[in-house]
Protein backbone atom coordinates (compact mmCIF):
# COMPACT_ATOMS: atom_id res chain seq x y z
CA UNK A 1 0.00 0.00 0.00
CA UNK A 2 0.95 3.53 -0.76
CA UNK A 3 2.47 5.56 2.18
CA UNK A 4 0.00 8.70 1.46
CA UNK A 5 -3.41 6.46 1.97
CA UNK A 6 -2.08 4.23 4.58
CA UNK A 7 -1.05 7.54 6.76
CA UNK A 8 -4.84 8.36 5.39
CA UNK A 9 -6.44 5.16 7.12
CA UNK A 10 -4.38 5.50 10.13
CA UNK A 11 -5.45 9.03 10.91
CA UNK A 12 -8.12 7.68 13.56
CA UNK A 13 -5.96 5.43 15.32
CA UNK A 14 -3.19 7.97 15.28
CA UNK A 15 -5.77 10.64 17.07
CA UNK A 16 -6.70 8.25 19.59
CA UNK A 17 -3.00 7.72 20.42
CA UNK A 18 -1.89 11.42 21.50
CA UNK A 19 -5.43 11.22 23.48
CA UNK A 20 -3.57 8.57 24.95
CA UNK A 21 -0.53 10.41 25.57
CA UNK A 22 -2.02 13.43 26.51
CA UNK A 23 -3.96 11.25 29.17
CA UNK A 24 -1.06 9.98 30.29
CA UNK A 25 1.10 12.47 31.04
CA UNK A 26 -2.09 14.29 32.79
CA UNK A 27 -2.17 11.21 34.81
CA UNK A 28 1.71 12.03 36.19
CA UNK A 29 1.19 15.36 36.27
CA UNK A 30 -1.76 15.15 38.26
CA UNK A 31 -0.10 12.98 40.88
CA UNK A 32 3.22 15.43 40.92
CA UNK A 33 5.40 14.07 38.56
CA UNK A 34 7.89 16.15 37.22
CA UNK A 35 8.40 15.37 33.14
CA UNK A 36 12.08 15.21 31.76
CA UNK A 37 14.15 14.56 29.24
CA UNK A 38 17.89 12.50 28.87
CA UNK A 39 19.90 11.88 26.11
CA UNK A 40 18.89 9.47 23.12
CA UNK A 41 22.77 9.32 22.60
CA UNK A 42 24.73 7.40 25.29
CA UNK A 43 28.31 5.90 25.49
CA UNK A 44 27.45 3.42 27.50
CA UNK A 45 23.97 1.53 26.88
CA UNK A 46 22.76 -1.07 29.90
CA UNK A 47 24.66 -4.10 28.64
CA UNK A 48 21.34 -6.43 28.75
CA UNK A 49 21.99 -9.90 26.86
CA UNK A 50 19.44 -9.76 24.29
CA UNK A 51 19.13 -6.10 23.52
CA UNK A 52 21.10 -4.88 20.57
CA UNK A 53 21.99 -1.02 21.00
CA UNK A 54 22.20 0.91 17.40
CA UNK A 55 25.60 2.68 17.02
CA UNK A 56 25.40 6.81 16.36
CA UNK A 57 28.36 8.38 15.67
CA UNK A 58 30.91 7.49 18.72
CA UNK A 59 27.71 6.82 20.74
CA UNK A 60 24.78 4.17 21.18
CA UNK A 61 21.52 5.21 20.86
CA UNK A 62 19.39 4.11 24.07
CA UNK A 63 17.74 1.04 24.29
CA UNK A 64 15.90 2.21 27.49
CA UNK A 65 16.15 5.73 29.53
CA UNK A 66 16.72 3.90 32.64
CA UNK A 67 20.46 4.55 33.55
CA UNK A 68 20.20 8.47 32.96
CA UNK A 69 16.77 8.60 34.91
CA UNK A 70 17.69 6.75 38.00
CA UNK A 71 21.00 8.97 38.51
CA UNK A 72 18.22 11.96 38.85
CA UNK A 73 16.42 9.66 40.83
CA UNK A 74 19.57 9.25 42.72
CA UNK A 75 19.62 13.37 42.53
CA UNK A 76 16.43 13.92 44.91
CA UNK A 77 14.13 13.98 41.56
CA UNK A 78 10.87 11.99 43.78
CA UNK A 79 9.00 11.09 41.20
CA UNK A 80 10.05 11.62 37.30
CA UNK A 81 8.43 10.40 33.97
CA UNK A 82 9.44 10.40 30.37
CA UNK A 83 7.51 9.37 26.75
CA UNK A 84 10.83 8.72 24.26
CA UNK A 85 11.66 6.96 21.36
CA UNK A 86 14.39 3.92 21.95
CA UNK A 87 15.97 2.32 19.60
CA UNK A 88 16.31 -1.71 19.58
CA UNK A 89 18.50 -3.26 16.92
CA UNK A 90 16.73 -6.57 14.76
CA UNK A 91 13.68 -6.02 16.62
CA UNK A 92 10.61 -6.54 13.88
CA UNK A 93 7.74 -8.20 13.81
CA UNK A 94 3.90 -8.12 14.45
CA UNK A 95 4.75 -6.59 18.05
CA UNK A 96 7.92 -5.21 17.53
CA UNK A 97 9.53 -1.84 15.97
CA UNK A 98 13.35 -1.05 15.88
CA UNK A 99 12.35 1.88 17.50
CA UNK A 100 9.69 2.57 19.53
CA UNK A 101 7.83 4.75 22.55
CA UNK A 102 8.47 4.39 25.83
CA UNK A 103 6.59 5.52 28.53
CA UNK A 104 9.22 5.14 31.58
CA UNK A 105 8.64 6.67 35.37
CA UNK A 106 10.15 6.17 38.80
CA UNK A 107 8.88 6.86 42.33
CA UNK A 108 11.50 6.90 45.27
CA UNK A 109 10.36 5.48 48.72
CA UNK A 110 8.34 2.53 46.74
CA UNK A 111 8.47 -0.64 45.40
CA UNK A 112 7.00 -2.91 42.24
CA UNK A 113 3.54 -2.87 44.45
CA UNK A 114 3.14 0.88 43.97
CA UNK A 115 4.09 0.37 40.55
CA UNK A 116 1.16 -2.19 39.69
CA UNK A 117 -1.34 0.14 41.37
CA UNK A 118 0.32 2.85 38.48
CA UNK A 119 0.55 0.33 35.77
CA UNK A 120 -3.39 0.17 36.44
CA UNK A 121 -4.57 3.55 37.36
CA UNK A 122 -2.69 4.45 33.62
CA UNK A 123 -4.10 1.83 31.78
CA UNK A 124 -7.70 2.77 33.29
CA UNK A 125 -6.97 6.89 32.06
CA UNK A 126 -5.80 5.50 29.01
CA UNK A 127 -8.65 3.33 28.26
CA UNK A 128 -10.77 6.50 29.08
CA UNK A 129 -9.37 8.49 26.72
CA UNK A 130 -9.85 6.21 24.49
CA UNK A 131 -12.86 5.60 24.16
CA UNK A 132 -13.06 1.90 25.32
CA UNK A 133 -14.65 2.55 28.58
CA UNK A 134 -14.04 -0.32 30.67
CA UNK A 135 -13.18 -3.06 28.81
CA UNK A 136 -10.52 -4.02 26.12
CA UNK A 137 -12.15 -5.53 23.12
CA UNK A 138 -8.81 -7.08 21.37
CA UNK A 139 -9.28 -9.62 18.75
CA UNK A 140 -11.83 -12.53 19.99
CA UNK A 141 -10.88 -11.65 23.50
CA UNK A 142 -12.82 -9.27 25.78
CA UNK A 143 -10.70 -7.71 29.38
CA UNK A 144 -12.98 -6.85 31.99
CA UNK A 145 -10.41 -3.70 33.28
CA UNK A 146 -13.64 -3.68 36.10
CA UNK A 147 -12.98 -6.82 37.52
CA UNK A 148 -9.96 -7.64 40.45
CA UNK A 149 -6.25 -7.38 38.02
CA UNK A 150 -4.95 -10.96 38.68
CA UNK A 151 -0.88 -10.97 40.30
CA UNK A 152 0.19 -14.64 39.60
CA UNK A 153 4.16 -15.24 40.29
CA UNK A 154 6.19 -16.64 37.32
CA UNK A 155 6.86 -20.08 39.50
CA UNK A 156 2.94 -20.98 39.69
CA UNK A 157 1.89 -19.50 36.05
CA UNK A 158 4.89 -21.82 34.82
CA UNK A 159 3.47 -24.50 36.90
CA UNK A 160 0.25 -24.13 35.70
CA UNK A 161 0.80 -23.60 32.01
CA UNK A 162 3.86 -25.04 31.55
CA UNK A 163 3.92 -27.59 33.79
CA UNK A 164 7.21 -26.85 36.43
CA UNK A 165 8.30 -24.65 38.18
CA UNK A 166 11.88 -22.75 37.00
CA UNK A 167 13.57 -22.08 40.31
CA UNK A 168 16.31 -19.47 40.67
CA UNK A 169 18.58 -20.40 37.96
CA UNK A 170 16.07 -21.69 34.97
CA UNK A 171 17.24 -22.46 31.43
CA UNK A 172 17.36 -19.92 29.73
CA UNK A 173 16.56 -21.10 26.64
CA UNK A 174 13.70 -23.42 27.45
CA UNK A 175 12.51 -20.77 29.72
CA UNK A 176 11.87 -18.29 27.10
CA UNK A 177 10.55 -21.02 24.93
CA UNK A 178 8.17 -21.98 27.12
CA UNK A 179 7.29 -18.24 28.44
CA UNK A 180 6.53 -17.26 24.63
CA UNK A 181 4.68 -20.75 23.66
CA UNK A 182 2.78 -21.68 26.91
CA UNK A 183 2.23 -19.28 29.34
CA UNK A 184 2.12 -15.30 27.83
CA UNK A 185 -0.57 -16.90 25.86
CA UNK A 186 -2.51 -17.56 28.77
CA UNK A 187 -1.83 -14.05 30.64
CA UNK A 188 -4.84 -11.15 30.84
CA UNK A 189 -7.27 -13.34 28.80
CA UNK A 190 -10.26 -11.98 30.64
CA UNK A 191 -8.62 -9.50 33.40
CA UNK A 192 -5.30 -8.12 33.24
CA UNK A 193 -2.49 -10.08 34.88
CA UNK A 194 0.50 -8.97 37.25
CA UNK A 195 3.37 -11.58 36.50
CA UNK A 196 5.62 -11.30 39.54
CA UNK A 197 8.59 -12.35 40.79
CA UNK A 198 10.87 -13.43 38.09
CA UNK A 199 13.86 -15.92 38.87
CA UNK A 200 17.03 -14.36 40.55
CA UNK A 201 19.14 -14.85 37.41
CA UNK A 202 16.62 -12.73 35.55
CA UNK A 203 16.69 -9.79 37.76
CA UNK A 204 18.37 -7.42 35.69
CA UNK A 205 18.54 -3.84 37.69
CA UNK A 206 15.77 -5.31 40.07
CA UNK A 207 16.16 -6.17 44.09
CA UNK A 208 16.47 -9.90 45.30
CA UNK A 209 13.24 -10.11 47.29
CA UNK A 210 14.40 -9.73 50.88
CA UNK A 211 12.48 -13.09 52.38
CA UNK A 212 13.04 -15.24 49.07
CA UNK A 213 16.03 -14.90 47.72
CA UNK A 214 15.11 -17.46 44.50
CA UNK A 215 12.97 -14.48 42.95
CA UNK A 216 13.85 -10.92 42.30
CA UNK A 217 10.85 -8.16 42.99
CA UNK A 218 10.02 -7.29 39.21
CA UNK A 219 6.59 -7.34 37.46
CA UNK A 220 5.57 -7.20 34.02
CA UNK A 221 2.08 -6.62 33.18
CA UNK A 222 0.25 -8.96 30.45
CA UNK A 223 -2.97 -8.09 28.84
CA UNK A 224 -4.79 -9.94 26.29
CA UNK A 225 -1.08 -12.13 26.33
CA UNK A 226 0.60 -8.70 24.93
CA UNK A 227 3.61 -7.90 27.22
CA UNK A 228 2.98 -3.77 28.17
CA UNK A 229 4.97 -2.95 30.80
CA UNK A 230 8.11 -4.09 32.78
CA UNK A 231 8.64 -2.81 36.30
CA UNK A 232 11.20 -3.05 39.22
CA UNK A 233 12.06 -2.39 43.12
CA UNK A 234 15.16 -1.20 42.14
CA UNK A 235 18.97 -2.30 43.07
CA UNK A 236 20.29 0.39 44.71
CA UNK A 237 24.04 -1.60 45.72
CA UNK A 238 26.38 -0.53 42.91
CA UNK A 239 28.45 -3.08 43.59
CA UNK A 240 26.28 -5.85 42.88
CA UNK A 241 24.94 -3.86 40.03
CA UNK A 242 28.67 -3.47 38.88
CA UNK A 243 28.68 -7.63 39.44
CA UNK A 244 25.44 -7.85 36.98
CA UNK A 245 27.01 -5.81 33.97
CA UNK A 246 30.40 -7.04 34.25
CA UNK A 247 28.68 -11.02 33.99
CA UNK A 248 26.41 -9.44 31.11
CA UNK A 249 29.15 -7.92 29.48
CA UNK A 250 31.18 -11.32 29.36
CA UNK A 251 27.80 -13.11 28.04
CA UNK A 252 28.12 -10.59 25.54
CA UNK A 253 31.82 -10.86 24.53
CA UNK A 254 31.07 -14.37 24.72
CA UNK A 255 28.37 -14.58 21.96
CA UNK A 256 30.27 -12.11 19.95
CA UNK A 257 28.06 -8.83 20.57
CA UNK A 258 29.24 -5.66 20.87
CA UNK A 259 30.66 -5.23 24.15
CA UNK A 260 29.57 -1.02 25.45
CA UNK A 261 31.33 0.11 28.54
CA UNK A 262 30.54 0.68 32.00
CA UNK A 263 28.28 3.75 32.59
CA UNK A 264 30.49 4.96 35.93
CA UNK A 265 28.08 8.03 36.45
CA UNK A 266 25.04 5.36 36.74
CA UNK A 267 27.23 2.94 39.49
CA UNK A 268 28.53 6.22 41.79
CA UNK A 269 24.83 7.38 41.59
CA UNK A 270 23.13 4.00 42.68
CA UNK A 271 25.07 4.74 46.12
CA UNK A 272 22.84 7.94 46.61
CA UNK A 273 19.46 5.93 45.37
CA UNK A 274 17.50 5.43 48.21
CA UNK A 275 14.60 2.73 47.93
CA UNK A 276 12.83 2.96 44.81
CA UNK A 277 10.99 1.46 41.84
CA UNK A 278 10.56 1.86 38.40
CA UNK A 279 8.69 1.26 34.97
CA UNK A 280 8.64 1.17 31.56
CA UNK A 281 5.48 1.04 29.39
CA UNK A 282 5.15 0.05 25.64
CA UNK A 283 2.74 3.31 24.43
CA UNK A 284 2.66 1.32 20.91
CA UNK A 285 1.34 -1.88 22.40
CA UNK A 286 -0.87 0.03 24.77
CA UNK A 287 -2.69 1.73 21.78
CA UNK A 288 -2.77 -1.32 19.78
CA UNK A 289 -5.03 -2.93 22.84
CA UNK A 290 -7.02 0.15 23.25
CA UNK A 291 -7.34 0.60 19.38
CA UNK A 292 -7.79 -3.34 19.14
CA UNK A 293 -5.06 -3.42 15.96
CA UNK A 294 -3.01 -6.74 15.67
CA UNK A 295 0.44 -5.10 14.29
CA UNK A 296 2.02 -2.59 15.79
CA UNK A 297 2.76 -0.84 12.57
CA UNK A 298 -1.07 0.21 12.20
CA UNK A 299 -0.57 2.69 15.28
CA UNK A 300 3.07 4.38 14.27
CA UNK A 301 2.62 6.74 11.89
CA UNK A 302 6.05 5.60 9.96
CA UNK A 303 7.73 2.66 9.97
CA UNK A 304 10.61 0.79 10.03
CA UNK A 305 10.14 -0.28 6.16
CA UNK A 306 8.79 3.45 5.61
CA UNK A 307 11.23 5.73 6.66
CA UNK B 1 22.50 -22.27 5.38
CA UNK B 2 19.65 -20.20 6.97
CA UNK B 3 20.02 -18.78 10.50
CA UNK B 4 16.79 -18.47 12.51
CA UNK B 5 16.65 -14.76 11.99
CA UNK B 6 16.23 -15.14 8.55
CA UNK B 7 13.11 -17.23 8.24
CA UNK B 8 9.94 -15.72 6.48
CA UNK B 9 6.51 -17.36 5.85
CA UNK B 10 6.31 -19.19 2.55
CA UNK B 11 9.98 -19.89 3.20
CA UNK B 12 10.65 -24.16 2.68
CA UNK B 13 13.14 -25.62 4.49
CA UNK B 14 14.90 -29.13 5.15
CA UNK B 15 13.77 -30.42 8.69
CA UNK B 16 15.09 -34.84 8.65
CA UNK B 17 15.56 -34.41 5.16
CA UNK B 18 12.48 -34.04 4.19
CA UNK B 19 11.03 -30.38 2.95
CA UNK B 20 8.78 -28.20 5.17
CA UNK B 21 6.68 -24.40 4.31
CA UNK B 22 6.61 -22.32 6.87
CA UNK B 23 2.80 -21.04 6.62
CA UNK B 24 3.03 -18.87 9.52
CA UNK B 25 5.64 -16.97 10.76
CA UNK B 26 6.25 -14.56 14.16
CA UNK B 27 9.30 -13.05 15.81
CA UNK B 28 8.56 -13.28 19.42
CA UNK B 29 10.50 -11.84 22.43
CA UNK B 30 9.69 -12.37 25.64
CA UNK B 31 10.55 -9.23 28.27
CA UNK B 32 14.49 -9.37 29.04
CA UNK B 33 14.60 -12.64 26.76
CA UNK B 34 15.74 -13.63 24.10
CA UNK B 35 14.43 -13.03 20.19
CA UNK B 36 12.60 -16.36 19.33
CA UNK B 37 10.92 -17.36 15.83
CA UNK B 38 7.39 -18.62 16.26
CA UNK B 39 6.30 -21.23 13.11
CA UNK B 40 3.34 -23.31 11.77
CA UNK B 41 5.07 -25.72 9.29
CA UNK B 42 3.84 -28.09 6.88
CA UNK B 43 5.44 -31.35 5.19
CA UNK B 44 5.04 -30.56 1.56
CA UNK B 45 4.79 -34.39 0.95
CA UNK B 46 2.55 -35.55 3.24
CA UNK B 47 0.70 -32.31 4.47
CA UNK B 48 1.25 -33.00 8.32
CA UNK B 49 1.21 -29.64 10.26
CA UNK B 50 3.02 -28.79 13.45
CA UNK B 51 4.02 -25.91 15.63
CA UNK B 52 7.64 -24.90 16.44
CA UNK B 53 9.66 -21.90 18.14
CA UNK B 54 13.35 -21.80 17.16
CA UNK B 55 15.94 -19.55 18.85
CA UNK B 56 18.72 -17.04 17.48
CA UNK B 57 21.42 -19.33 15.86
CA UNK B 58 19.74 -22.21 15.24
CA UNK B 59 20.69 -23.57 11.45
CA UNK B 60 18.54 -25.14 8.62
CA UNK B 61 19.19 -26.26 4.91
CA UNK B 62 16.79 -24.36 2.47
CA UNK B 63 14.93 -27.41 0.89
CA UNK B 64 15.28 -26.94 -2.96
CA UNK B 65 12.01 -27.52 -4.88
CA UNK B 66 11.16 -27.48 -8.82
CA UNK B 67 8.19 -27.12 -10.14
CA UNK B 68 7.43 -27.78 -13.89
CA UNK B 69 4.42 -27.80 -16.33
CA UNK B 70 3.49 -30.97 -16.95
CA UNK B 71 1.06 -32.08 -20.18
CA UNK B 72 -0.92 -34.93 -18.47
CA UNK B 73 -0.76 -38.22 -22.22
CA UNK B 74 -3.01 -40.90 -20.64
CA UNK B 75 -3.45 -43.07 -17.84
CA UNK B 76 -2.94 -47.22 -17.71
CA UNK B 77 -3.01 -49.78 -15.32
CA UNK B 78 -0.04 -49.07 -13.75
CA UNK B 79 0.24 -45.44 -13.95
CA UNK B 80 -0.52 -41.65 -14.75
CA UNK B 81 1.46 -40.57 -17.29
CA UNK B 82 3.10 -36.60 -17.82
CA UNK B 83 5.30 -34.70 -20.44
CA UNK B 84 7.45 -32.16 -19.55
CA UNK B 85 5.97 -29.15 -22.18
CA UNK B 86 9.41 -27.63 -22.13
CA UNK B 87 11.97 -31.39 -22.51
CA UNK B 88 9.26 -33.88 -23.53
CA UNK B 89 11.18 -35.38 -20.58
CA UNK B 90 7.89 -38.15 -19.40
CA UNK B 91 7.38 -39.56 -16.22
CA UNK B 92 5.06 -41.18 -14.62
CA UNK B 93 3.15 -41.26 -11.25
CA UNK B 94 1.20 -43.45 -9.28
CA UNK B 95 -2.46 -43.30 -8.05
CA UNK B 96 -1.46 -42.52 -4.32
CA UNK B 97 0.64 -39.90 -6.06
CA UNK B 98 -1.63 -38.32 -8.28
CA UNK B 99 -4.61 -38.29 -5.83
CA UNK B 100 -7.76 -35.90 -6.15
CA UNK B 101 -6.34 -34.78 -8.83
CA UNK B 102 -6.88 -37.76 -10.86
CA UNK B 103 -10.71 -36.67 -10.79
CA UNK B 104 -9.89 -33.93 -13.43
CA UNK B 105 -7.17 -34.92 -15.47
CA UNK B 106 -8.15 -35.21 -19.05
CA UNK B 107 -6.14 -35.93 -21.76
CA UNK B 108 -3.47 -32.84 -22.74
CA UNK B 109 -4.45 -30.67 -19.12
CA UNK B 110 -1.34 -28.95 -18.69
CA UNK B 111 -0.61 -29.60 -14.63
CA UNK B 112 2.33 -28.46 -12.72
CA UNK B 113 3.93 -30.99 -10.20
CA UNK B 114 6.43 -30.24 -7.79
CA UNK B 115 9.61 -31.90 -7.43
CA UNK B 116 11.63 -32.77 -4.49
CA UNK B 117 15.39 -34.10 -4.82
CA UNK B 118 14.14 -35.46 -8.66
CA UNK B 119 11.00 -37.16 -7.04
CA UNK B 120 7.38 -35.60 -8.08
CA UNK B 121 5.39 -34.86 -5.08
CA UNK B 122 2.51 -32.60 -5.75
CA UNK B 123 0.65 -31.94 -8.41
CA UNK B 124 -1.49 -29.06 -8.78
CA UNK B 125 -3.93 -28.85 -11.41
CA UNK B 126 -6.10 -25.55 -12.63
CA UNK B 127 -8.44 -23.97 -10.44
CA UNK B 128 -11.17 -24.51 -13.21
CA UNK B 129 -11.44 -27.39 -15.61
CA UNK B 130 -13.45 -28.11 -18.18
CA UNK B 131 -14.63 -31.82 -18.76
CA UNK B 132 -17.72 -33.40 -20.83
CA UNK B 133 -20.20 -35.60 -18.75
CA UNK B 134 -20.45 -39.25 -19.95
CA UNK B 135 -23.89 -40.58 -18.23
CA UNK B 136 -26.13 -38.51 -16.26
CA UNK B 137 -30.24 -39.21 -16.41
CA UNK B 138 -32.35 -36.85 -17.29
CA UNK B 139 -33.91 -34.89 -15.23
CA UNK B 140 -37.53 -35.83 -13.82
CA UNK B 141 -39.89 -33.78 -15.86
CA UNK B 142 -41.93 -31.02 -13.53
CA UNK B 143 -38.98 -30.99 -10.51
CA UNK B 144 -38.59 -27.00 -10.55
CA UNK B 145 -37.40 -26.95 -7.17
CA UNK B 146 -34.67 -24.39 -6.86
CA UNK B 147 -31.56 -25.49 -6.57
CA UNK B 148 -32.31 -29.06 -7.27
CA UNK B 149 -29.04 -31.48 -8.46
CA UNK B 150 -28.55 -34.84 -9.87
CA UNK B 151 -25.40 -36.57 -10.23
CA UNK B 152 -23.10 -36.97 -13.21
CA UNK B 153 -20.39 -38.71 -14.34
CA UNK B 154 -17.43 -37.54 -16.07
CA UNK B 155 -14.87 -39.22 -18.46
CA UNK B 156 -12.66 -39.04 -15.60
CA UNK B 157 -15.12 -41.47 -13.81
CA UNK B 158 -15.83 -38.41 -11.27
CA UNK B 159 -19.25 -38.31 -10.23
CA UNK B 160 -20.47 -35.05 -8.69
CA UNK B 161 -24.12 -33.07 -8.80
CA UNK B 162 -24.90 -30.77 -11.51
CA UNK B 163 -28.56 -28.82 -11.74
CA UNK B 164 -31.43 -31.05 -13.26
CA UNK B 165 -31.52 -28.86 -17.05
CA UNK B 166 -27.69 -30.23 -17.55
CA UNK B 167 -27.89 -32.80 -20.21
CA UNK B 168 -25.52 -36.17 -20.68
CA UNK B 169 -22.36 -35.11 -23.42
CA UNK B 170 -22.91 -31.73 -22.55
CA UNK B 171 -19.42 -29.80 -21.06
CA UNK B 172 -19.18 -28.59 -18.10
CA UNK B 173 -16.83 -26.29 -15.83
CA UNK B 174 -15.87 -27.44 -12.13
CA UNK B 175 -13.86 -25.90 -9.59
CA UNK B 176 -11.47 -27.99 -8.45
CA UNK B 177 -10.67 -26.83 -5.59
CA UNK B 178 -13.87 -27.45 -3.84
CA UNK B 179 -15.15 -30.19 -6.98
CA UNK B 180 -18.29 -28.69 -7.54
CA UNK B 181 -19.81 -27.77 -10.63
CA UNK B 182 -20.24 -24.00 -12.06
CA UNK B 183 -21.35 -24.06 -15.15
CA UNK B 184 -22.61 -25.31 -18.46
CA UNK B 185 -20.20 -24.44 -21.08
CA UNK B 186 -21.62 -23.62 -24.60
CA UNK B 187 -19.88 -25.21 -27.87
Amino acid sequence: MNLISSLKDKKDTLKTRAKIIQAIRGFFIERDFLEVETPLRVRAPAPELHLKAVKSGDRWLVTSPELQMKQLVAAGYERIFQVCRVFRDAESGRMHNPEFTMLEWYRADADYAALMDDMKEIVLAAAQAAGSGRTIKYGNLSINLDAEWKKSTVSDAFEKFAGYRPGPDPDPDRFDVDMVDRVEPELGITVPTFLIDYPASMCSLSRIKKDNPGVCERVELYIAGVELANGFSELVDSREQRRRFERDLAQREAKGLDVYPIDENFLKALDHMSVSAGCALGIDRLVMLLCNKQNIHDVMCFTAGDS
Amino acid sequence: MIEAGELRKGLKILLDGEPYIITEFQFVKPGKGQALYKCKLKNMINGTQFDRTWRSGEKFEKAELEEHSMQFLYADDDAFHFMNTETYDQIALTADQVGDAKNFLTENLIVEILFFESSAIGITVPNFVEMQIVQSDPGMKGDTATGATKPATMETGYTLQVPLFVDQDEVIKIDTRTGEYVERVKK
